[in-house]
């Protein structure tokens, strides 16, 4: 009952004109982005980060999820027409859903898609709107301890148990806390890592990284590869209208999806790489049109796992809004967003900055509205931006590149520290090594940091107060196995037969 | 290089992985060294500013040996990616412009240089309607400067074009005014 009071007073807030402005550019905004490969939500959420310090933190809030959400219907598009995952959440997605629109029913997968999403959005926003006030409730008992074994555990899950390598995603991790860790220590006021450069005391600005791994890497490693040869876009074909026998084939899978894709994001563990996967594998096993499946398209394969990715979406808002807790390089820059203003994230942000959550749980529902309306009928305006070609597009994105990191401070020491995260970001792509990690570190890694050292001046210096308070241990004994049961696991498997050694990377 | 399907193989020593692995380890040096840097004061020597370092330096000496090891087993490269043949001329175009970029957007202003830079990784991308680039670029640049920084409220410091353009404007409002 209280959640839906919250609710109508969110809707309040979301429905006065400049929200509704602010809503309706953000979606529009988000789903362009997620359309043209090469951008995506985190890299342009922190172009626009600048943002924070012009307008009400409900404003820049509303825009920031409207990216957000626009950005997961606009990368279905792309995966559909283009065979070009935009991003790891939509991988699953292409591999029916340009089967489909090659044996020219591309208008019913991208309606399956946009409809999918557009339910599974909305059951995962209610999600956050009933199970935020939960969490809440738990998290008021955490102490410094038990949030640094969650942020530890949610380290682990993010870098070691996500991604193909468990050795590589770590090594993210730990170079973005070297990252993060550059400036002024907050609590001592001490330099670390500046190699004697003032410029380095302010730290290194979370857009000259985003930037840097995103658009710059992206740019570089885009450039090496053109002998890779390229993705034709598949002209849309076919009614967007689903005929029943789809929309019957459509619906159980996009409320299976959303029951996938909503739990898995919220846990602290984040991703929608594995709800998808999964939500894949449930519809072909359940699915009786088995021999659609890699030959024709089949429906069910692209309605399930667009329902996980979104429901996913939703969820990662759950641990961010209440335990401040980002587990994706776009709740991390988010999260940023919140410092910028001013607010910590954490159980008290509900009653503190009720408008704000509660207007921006709002503005979730409406954003839904207002996405699926734009991916379907004006469809035809976002396959054209899939025309724009390769050479305008990326030299493009460096212009706004340096917008964004020359606009900080004018400073060409700036540009010098992007070319060389760049680079970082290039060598990262081309040997496997996932990026977003690199911005979660940075983020959360100083937050650790003073959660841990809170935790040792309670206890006055003694280490033990992680593993003798009983929450912090069961947290860090799930992070340990996290981290340790996959390798176990395989040296069992490879003892039992020798086979080949390293690990499949789609788990 | 073209190593195609040589699976579980006792393979041979991958070059690039062991150069990233040592410079991981480089990195962790540097880690070291500025850790060591870091003044300690007394009143905080139960968990001073040094702790995490220490602890992220610990970490990154392990996961750049396993690294190191890897890369001795035959690295991770994916197998796709070995295949591809880098592109060193397209990227070569791209890295002038980023440094033209770089050097110029002081002298020049931010448009001047954002227009070299566009042209510059147009071509590198196989582009060859430069004059077209040109104007694409100058319009990008000319909207990124009036639209996005301006909407923002960055300041992105006036060059050549800039100025020049701020004058018309300025006179053009007048003359409206006036």
């Amino acid at each position: 009952m209280d959640t839906l009071s919250h609710l109508a007073h969110g809707f309040a807030v979301a429905f006065t004109p400049t929200n509704l402005m602010w809503c309706l550019l953000g979606t529009t905004l988000g789903t362009a982005i997620g359309v043209l490969p090469g951008l995506g939500p985190a890299l342009t959420i922190a172009l626009l980060l600048p943002i924070t310090y012009q307008v009400a933190p409900e404003a820049s809030f509303i825009l920031f999820a409207g990216i957000y959400y626009g950005a997961m219907y606009g990368g279905s598009t792309t995966s559909i027409l283009l065979n070009t995952p935009g991003e790891s959440a939509t991988i699953v997605t292409a591999l029916e859903g340009n089967k489909m629109a090659r044996s020219g029913r591309g208008g019913a997968a991208l309606a399956t898609s946009a409809i999918g999403s557009f339910v599974a959005g909305t059951l995962g926003t209610l999600g956050v709107a009933f199970l935020a006030p939960v969490v809440v409730k738990f998290a008021l008992a955490f102490g410094p301890a038990e949030y640094f074994s969650l942020m530890v555990l949610a380290f682990i899950t993010v870098s070691a148990v996500l991604g193909s390598s468990s050795v590589r995603g770590l090594t993210s991790l730990f170079a973005g806390f070297v990252i993060g860790m550059i400036g002024v220590d907050l609590q001592t006021g001490q330099p670390r890592f500046t190699f004697g450069m003032t410029e380095l005391l302010d730290g290194v600005d979370v857009i000259i990284a985003a930037v840097g791994l995103f658009a710059v890497g992206e740019t570089l490693y885009m450039a090496s590869r053109r002998y890779a040869g390229k993705d034709e876009i598949v002209p849309l074909k076919g009614s967007l209208y689903m005929t029943a026998a789809e929309w019957g084939r459509s619906w159980k899978a996009w409320l299976r999806g959303a029951a996938i894709g909503f739990p898995i994001g919220a846990m602290p563990a984040g991703g929608a790489e594995i709800p998808t996967f999964l939500s894949y594998a449930i519809e072909k096993k359940l699915s009786k049109h088995k021999q659609e499946f890699g030959t024709v398209g089949a429906i069910e394969g692209v309605a399930g796992p667009e329902a996980a990715n979104n429901a996913s979406a939703a969820g990662v808002l759950v641990p961010m809004l209440t335990l401040g807790l980002p587990t994706s390089a776009t709740a991390a820059i988010m999260l940023s967003a919140f410092q910028s203003y001013g607010i910590n994230p954490g159980p008290l942000l509900l009653t503190t900055q009720a408008n704000l959550v509660w207007g921006l749980i709002a503005s979730l529902f409406i954003a839904n509205v207002i996405l699926v309306i734009l991916n379907l009928p004006l469809i035809g305006l976002w396959v054209r931006l899939l025309k724009i070609p390769a050479p305008q597009l990326y030299a493009g994105i460096l212009v706004f590149a340096t917008v964004g990191t020359y606009g900080i401070s004018q400073s060409p020491i700036d540009l010098v520290i992007l070319y060389l995260l760049g680079a970082a970001g290039f060598l990262m792509r081309r040997f496997d090594f996932p990026t977003a990690p690199v911005i979660i570190g940075m983020i959360l890694g100083p937050l650790a940091e003073t959660q841990f050292r809170r935790a040792m001046t309670i206890s006055n210096g003694d280490w033990s107060v992680f593993y003798t308070h009983k929450l912090s241990l069961i947290l860090l004994t799930l992070a340990f196995i996290g981290l340790a049961g996959p390798h176990i696991w395989a040296f069992i498997e490879h003892r039992r037969r020798r086979g080949p050694e390293h690990v499949p990377g789609d788990a | 290089m073209s190593t195609i399907n040589q699976p579980a193989a006792p393979s041979r020593l991958a070059v690039p992985e062991l150069l990233i692995g040592i410079g991981l380890l480089a990195c962790a040096g540097a880690v070291a060294w500025q850790t060591l840097a870091i003044p300690i004061s007394p009143l905080y020597s139960k968990v001073g500013p040094t702790v995490f370092p220490y602890l992220t330096m610990v970490g990154l000496i392990v996961l750049s040996l396993l690294l190191i090891l890897a890369a001795l087993r035959g690295g991770w490269q994916p197998e796709e990616e070995k295949e591809t043949p880098t592109d060193w001329k397209a990227m070569g175009f791209v890295v002038i412009g980023l440094v033209a970029n770089l050097l110029l957007i002081q002298p020049l202003g931010f448009t001047a240089a954002s227009v070299i830079m566009f042209v510059l990784v147009c071509y590198g991308f196989g582009s060859r309607h430069t004059l077209r680039d040109v104007l694409t670029g100058l319009v990008l640049a000319l909207a990124a400067y009036f639209g996005f920084a301006k909407a923002l409220g960055v300041n992105i410091g006036a060059g050549f074009v800039e100025n020049q353009l701020n004058t018309v404007i300025d006179a053009f409002t007048s003359t409206l005014g006036g």
